[in-house]
């Protein structure tokens, strides 16, 4: 019998260090499939957060390097300005990407860098024990915002996406979902074509997953699930942005 | 090589050119901001690359991505932006990479003012950012020695995988001087290379393992090991890089210390004292760190004659500390320093020495 689904060989042999039910182990497995598929696993030089996928280069078999919490974009500007030739991305949580980083992610995008960026919303800082992320639903409970996010203190969830959008430098945006595995299917097209944009030199390119954190949630896996269908993908919705 | 007329900050900046650099990062702030405007122009000239980022923050993060893919990387600001700095540079240190930061201070602390100071002597000595590392840190008195230094600070930052920082001042970086150009024997690094005597860089995983270019250490005693190694690694440098500048030294009645631009007006003075039959020698540490200990040892042994050491900074002493740990007492210290917009004059260091007579 023929083998169909077989271990991407970017992808290490290992079992990871995420939560059950956790969306990053999914999506690391899907940029793998695609590099593989792409065939560039020599080319690419990963750049991973500061986040629950801290230690994301133990999972994949290829070049890595580490960014202070919210550099990737800086740290991925500095490789791929002398590594034109390399296929450079970054992998950042919406507290990294968003808040701490969101001086460097504007900018980098803003300059057009010919990037490809993943980014995980999970709606929470998971790393750091469930506190507010900018993306934080109204009325969500987290450690910080006990009483659920309330506009009138802590504002409202950040669209990055949408403002990212607005820049000229920005070639390709997109807003996936890992909620069922045709939503992980369309996250996998939309990862591909980001690499794709890399290869064909169009300049900055974005993929925001929608990713669900069980753990800081407080809620079971499959709930979670639930959650991220009934409302999260409400607040934000998905499809291609640019 | 033929003499070129130069500023400070233009030395350094050439300086990181000839050493075969081919990647600045920097964020506008003065007195420093002739090095950003050379690079802007010389960079793309020999197909390098010159980035304005968004704050310091990024500019030495892009500095770490550059270094990590094998490439010489320099970074140049000016005190507040330096403090900015420290995030990064901190990840570099515990990422072991090399790196290249300049600090044209200014006063401070806050925004202070643009006038040259020498009030960051801590913050580039001590660590400045977080944990257990150090940088190594030349301070350049002449123009001359700004170039030269530039140069011995790619080295270095190579040989030890370690931020290596040039810290001058306002003064050093305004001040034209006549200086010869010399190139080392170096390839400079180009787009795309894979630099063989950096086996460690990211250049993506072809034919060879994966590299990781990462300072986290997460499993139990990974940590301390890695300290310890880094410590070891400290200690190295201690024992083989102290540089000064010393004369007078082992004759002198009275010796100062002042390095970077001070060290260059208590010469001034020195020779002002020697018309007057005063014997007062100089001790100027070109590297700030590792300190020039064993200059002083030497000294303590070799001088029959010393009676005190007189420490002149543009800080509130600072590098004052160091020379007390290395005197521990056996001589008095005294000290002479301003900084705010006030620098120590060839007569105010004169009248201080009369003054210890
Ligand atoms: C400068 C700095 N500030 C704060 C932290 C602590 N910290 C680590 S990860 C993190 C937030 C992580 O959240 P996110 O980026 O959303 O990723 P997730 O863990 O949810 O995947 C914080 C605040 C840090 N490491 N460095
Ligand atoms: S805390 Fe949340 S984001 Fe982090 S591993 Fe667990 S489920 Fe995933």
């Amino acid at each position: 019998m023929e083998k169909i689904y077989n271990l991407p060989e970017s992808l290490i042999d290992v079992s990871t260090h995420y939560c059950p039910g956790c969306g990053h182990g999914i999506v690391h497995r899907i940029i793998c499939e695609v590099i593989d598929e792409l065939n560039i696993r020599q080319k690419i030089i990963g750049v991973a957060p500061i986040g629950c996928a801290v230690i994301a280069y133990k999972y994949w078999d290829f070049d890595c390097c580490e960014a202070a919490h919210g550099r990737a974009l800086a740290v991925a500007t500095g490789i791929k300005r002398v590594r034109p030739a390399n296929i450079v991305f970054t992998y950042q949580g919406d507290g990294d990407l968003a808040a701490i980083g969101c001086a460097e992610t504007i900018h980098a995008a803003n300059r057009g860098e010919n990037l490809t960026t993943i980014f995980i919303n999970n709606a929470i800082y998971g790393m750091t024990g469930g506190q507010m992320a900018p993306t934080t639903l109204l009325t969500q409970k987290t450690a910080t915002t006990p009483a659920g996010r309330d506009a009138k203190l802590e504002g409202y969830p950040l669209k990055i996406s949408e403002l990212l959008a607005q820049l000229e430098g920005v070639a390709y945006i997109e807003r996936t979902s890992t909620d069922s595995p045709k939503a992980v299917l369309i996250t996998k097209k939309a990862i591909k074509e980001a690499f794709q944009n890399q290869i064909d030199g169009k300049g900055f390119s974005m993929v925001e997953v929608l990713s669900p954190c069980p753990t800081y949630w407080g809620l079971k896996p499959v709930d979670a699930v639930k959650w991220m269908r009934e409302v999260m993908i409400k607040e934000f919705p998905l499809g291609r942005i640019k | 090589m033929g003499k070129i007329l130069i500023n400070g900050n233009e030395a350094i900046a050439e300086g990181a050119i000839r050493a075969g650099c081919r990647f600045f990062a920097g964020y506008p702030i003065t007195p420093q901001n002739e090095i950003p405007a050379y690079m802007a122009k010389r960079m793309p000239e020999i197909g390098g690359v010159f980035i304005q980022p968004e704050s310091e923050l990024a500019a030495i993060s892009m500095v770490m991505g550059a270094s990590a893919s094998g490439f010489r990387a320099i970074t140049t600001s000016s005190s507040p932006g330096v403090s900015l700095k420290q995030e990064g540079i901190s990840y570099i240190a515990g990422a072991q990479l090399p790196a290249v930061i300049v600090n044209i201070m200014r006063a401070g602390p806050g925004l202070g003012n643009i006038w040259p100071a020498q009030s960051d002597y801590f913050q580039a000595t001590k660590g400045g950012g977080h944990g257990d590392y150090r940088n190594i840190v030349l301070a350049p008195s002449t123009v001359q020695e700004a170039f030269d230094l530039t140069l011995l600070a790619f080295e270095l930052a190579d040989i030890y995988r370690n931020p290596v920082m040039i810290l001058g001042d306002g003064m050093l970086g305004q001040m034209m001087e006549p200086i010869t150009i010399s190139d080392i024997k170096r390839k400079p690094d180009s787009k795309d290379m894979v630099p063989l005597d950096k086996p460690w860089a990211l250049t993506g995983c072809r034919n060879r393992k994966l590299n990781l270019v990462a300072s986290f250490r997460m499993r139990e005693g990974e940590m301390e090991k890695r300290n310890l190694e880094l410590q070891a690694h400290y200690k190295e440098i201690v024992r083989k890089e102290q540089r000064y500048e010393a004369f007078n030294e082992k004759e002198a009645e009275i010796i100062i210390v002042a390095y970077g631009t001070m060290g260059r007006i208590a010469k001034g003075a020195i020779k002002r004292l020697e018309a007057d039959n005063k014997k007062v020698g100089l001790i100027r540490p070109i590297g700030l760190w590792p300190f020039c200990k064993d200059v002083f040892t030497k000294l303590f042994k070799d001088n029959a004659t010393l009676k005190k050491i007189l420490v002149v900074e543009m800080s509130y002493g600072q590098m004052l500390e160091d020379v007390e740990l290395t005197v521990l007492g056996r001589y008095p210290v005294e000290f002479f320093g301003r900084s705010g917009g006030g620098v120590p004059t060839e007569e105010e260091i004169v009248k201080k020495v009369l003054e210890l007579y």
